[in-house]
């Protein structure tokens, strides 16, 4: 079937999206177990001591994969944002607002095990780094995002506010990005990046890369488990929730 | 295999608190996000069925 033949606006409409997303959760949530038990074992048992960090280094296998995600879930907020101010359709904000609270995690995951890792290594949970300190900006965005569209009743209103905080607030995560070029910073420069070869031995980038996988699954299988609740809670008086959703 | 023992790993070559401290705290987040959320959906259906026996 050729791209344009399948109704793409079809998938837009939450009595639609919602048996969908029932239908995807067990596929991510399972490809997100797998992924995690061969990075883990590749993690924790197959990837050799690091010459100048020690074991130490090993927070890099859930550090870099939690970073990458949190920026990469308020790019994908973002672009729903756009997607709802610009089409009007109401899925988007449902799933700008379902990311969130995982993508919150994230950055506060990644803050955590940087503090963890930054202790042993530089001799400080924190140091107001050009690096930490636009991480900690992008983890308030999220929480920003939440308590935003907490305090407004509305829920059409509370998604176009959202929208336009999560498309002003995506300007920090290039910001982060390449923070490590911009400014002198304390924290090291990137593991991995498209225009050269990686600076860390083969198994320990696979290691990472199937753990940022792993967790990219498990963002998915978060946010359409929630987007189900927030779909529900939002049409609770409609028809098809009253039919179809009992089961 | 990188361990000789179970100690060995658990020790982490004196990183124990920073490697496991980091790892425990995604382990704990990825267990209680699920949890949530399944009592959130348990909510939802509680509230559609009290609405249809209404």
């Amino acid at each position: 079937m050729s791209v344009s033949l399948i109704n793409w606006f079809k998938f837009s409409s939450p009595a639609s999206f919602y048996p969908l997303a029932g239908r995807l959760v067990p596929w991510f949530a399972t490809i997100f177990f797998l992924l995690l038990c061969v990075g883990l074992w590749i993690a924790l048992m197959m990837a050799p001591t690091d010459a100048q960090q020690g074991e130490g280094y090993r927070i890099i296998f859930v550090h870099v994969p939690a970073s990458w995600m949190s920026m990469f879930i308020y790019c994908v907020m973002a672009f729903w944002s756009a997607i709802g101010l610009a089409f009007n359709t109401r899925l988007s904000g449902m799933m700008t607002s379902a990311l969130a609270p995982t993508g919150a995690l994230f950055a506060f995951l990644s803050l955590w095990t940087g503090s963890l890792w930054g202790k042993p290594m530089w001799g400080a949970w924190w140091v107001w780094d050009a690096r930490l300190t636009s991480q900690l900006i992008l983890f308030f965005l999220y929480l920003g995002f939440i308590a935003l569209q907490a305090a407004i009743d509305d829920p059409r209103r509370a998604d176009k506010a959202g929208a336009i905080l999560a498309l002003v607030g995506v300007i920090n995560v290039p910001i982060i990005y390449f923070s490590v070029q911009w400014w002198n910073t304390l924290h090291q420069g990137a593991s991995v990046s498209m225009t050269k070869a990686p600076s860390m031995a083969h198994i320990m980038l696979a290691g990472m890369l199937i753990m940022a996988l792993a967790f990219w699954a498990y963002a998915i299988t978060m946010a359409l488990m929630r987007v189900r609740c927030i779909i529900l809670e939002r049409e609770l008086a409609s028809e098809w929730v009253k039919r179809n959703a009992m089961e | 295999m990188q361990w000789n023992s179970l100690n060995d790993f658990l020790h982490m070559g004196g990183y124990a608190l920073y490697v496991w401290g980091s790892f425990g705290a995604c382990a704990l987040a990825m267990a209680v996000e699920p949890w949530l959320l399944g009592r959130r959906k348990q909510a939802v259906k509680e509230r559609l069925s009290d609405k249809e026996t209404d």
